[in-house]
């Protein structure tokens, strides 16, 4: 496969960066779209230029590392699935490719294609965990009854793997289906109770004050998601919340 | 509680209760403009009642006017926000990709709705305090010194619908109503926390609310309007 790629680069968090193409040849549909990029990179130093920057870690989507906006969509063009685990197939020989850093005012560009996502550990120092006493009388967790149900429906939150493609796909910017994920994940077992109050409390204080946008409800979130997290987990969020602005 | 309007999903909080509280009063108001298509007669009865019974006066009307101006102005606070969480744009975006027109152009749909009611107040409800409450003429009827002279209100309802230019903008302003409550009906319910094995069902009947309450409104337009 031949293709262009209009790729931002950007030197670093103070330059203004814009677009620019690169023409790559001989691309296998079967690469991944990041080794695809290790071609170019490659390329690229060999004729002496500086090669793109973009974050990745596992590569088999489990770390959350890898973003990329591309053609118009966190991930790009293939549902359920990280940057790492889409493949050139899914792309025509020819194709002109846009590929973007995720954009959002809390994600800021640091270089090319690499964003700050530290706002989303704020967020969790804030509140995304629970305490456990380990004095000698700590009961073992699976000692404690928690309904089959519940225990999916924490699971399967549980499952985010903190990637941002839900800030990166709304319109708003807005981080409600991360952050509702984290709650949900606690909120829904016996041991998150205990600090269930001060943690959503706490959890959207940070969010609101790192400057991610409202959420609208539009869904786009939910469907670009790798890990299929649902809007139910923001739905439980606005429970938890409202509920926990009354107690405290 | 203290500081509840300041956090986003506060302020989603109230933007819900305040479109719950407007779609019922669209369904009320739909219920008497209807009763003009089948009799005069209840419709003036229901028309005098609701312009002169106090508590509708009052009390609904103020808490009506506060929550079309809260719905509208904390629409616009989170539009503003919503726009600086994301400073740079992208170059390409496809958003029919993973959302439907309606869910990401409700500010659009919404000034659409907000420019007509502006022209509704001035159409009709300005007129209508202007009688009752500056030329304090509260009897309802076509010759206030003439008590066989009926009521007034389905005359003027008949006579607004006469000027073709008035029923078009009407007829765009309830599609333009109908896309914002196709995304804003199911919405408001999320917002509010209420996502269970109800919303499927939920969505279905906000299709039917969305679609066929403007459509019942852009009717009595038109019924009027071609049966003069």
């Amino acid at each position: 496969m031949n293709l262009t790629l209009k790729i931002w680069r950007q030197k670093n968090a103070n330059d203004k960066g814009g677009m620019v193409d690169y023409p790559v040849t001989d691309i296998s549909p079967d690469m991944s779209f990041l080794e695809m990029l290790d071609v170019l990179n490659e390329q690229l130093v060999y004729k002496g230029e500086e090669p793109v920057a973009f974050d990745h870690d596992c590569r088999e989507g489990i770390c959350g590392m890898c973003s990329l906006y591309i053609n118009g969509e966190a991930h790009g063009p293939d549902r359920g699935i990280t940057t790492c685990q889409l493949h050139m197939r899914m792309f025509k020989d020819g194709d002109t490719i846009v590929i973007e850093p995720f954009r959002a005012t809390a994600f800021p560009v640091i270089k090319d294609l690499v964003v700050d996502r530290s706002s989303f550990d704020r967020i969790q120092h804030a509140g995304g965990f629970i305490s456990v006493n380990t004095s000698g009388n700590t009961i073992d967790a699976n000692a404690i009854p928690v309904n089959k149900h519940d225990a999916d429906e924490a699971f399967e939150a549980a499952t985010c793997i903190g990637c941002g493609a839900c800030v990166a796909s709304c319109k708003n910017s807005s981080a409600m289906l991360f952050v509702g994920a984290k709650v949900s994940q606690f909120a829904l077992l016996p041991q998150g109770q205990v600090e269930a109050t001060d943690r959503v409390l706490n959890m959207v204080k940070q969010m609101d004050e790192e400057g991610f946008g409202n959420c609208t409800n539009t869904g786009a979130c939910e469907v670009e998601c790798p890990k299929g997290i649902s809007l139910e987990n923001i739905a439980r969020m606005n429970r938890e919340y409202l509920a926990a602005s009354l107690k405290g | 509680m203290s500081g509840i309007l300041n956090s986003t999903i506060g302020r989603k909080f109230a933007m819900a209760l305040s479109a719950l509280f407007l779609m019922i009063f669209l369904l009320q108001h739909f219920a008497i403009n209807i009763l003009s298509v089948f009799s005069e007669e209840a419709f003036n009865e229901t028309s005098h009642f609701m312009g002169t019974f106090w508590a509708v006066q009052y009390l609904l009307q103020p808490v009506l006017i506060f929550g079309v101006i809260f719905h509208f102005v904390m629409g616009f606070v989170l539009e503003i926000k919503n726009n600086r969480a994301r400073k740079i744009s992208y170059v390409k975006n496809n958003g029919a990709a993973n959302s439907t027109w309606m869910s990401r152009n409700m500010i659009w749909s919404g000034l659409a709705i907000l420019a007509f009611i502006v022209l509704h107040f001035i159409d009709f409800w300005a007129p209508e305090i202007n009688i009752k409450y500056f030329k304090g003429d509260m009897s309802g009827l076509l010759d206030p010194d003439n008590v066989d002279s009926g009521f007034r209100y389905y005359e003027e309802l008949v006579h607004k619908f006469e000027n073709p230019i008035r029923v078009g903008a009407y007829v765009i302003a309830f599609v333009f109503l109908s896309l914002h409550l196709l995304h804003g009906f199911s919405s408001a319910f999320q917002s509010i926390g209420a996502n269970n094995k109800y919303t499927k069902g939920l969505k279905g009947f906000a299709k039917v609310y969305a679609i066929g309450l403007p459509a019942g409104f852009i009717f009595i337009a038109l019924f009027h309007h071609f049966n003069q």
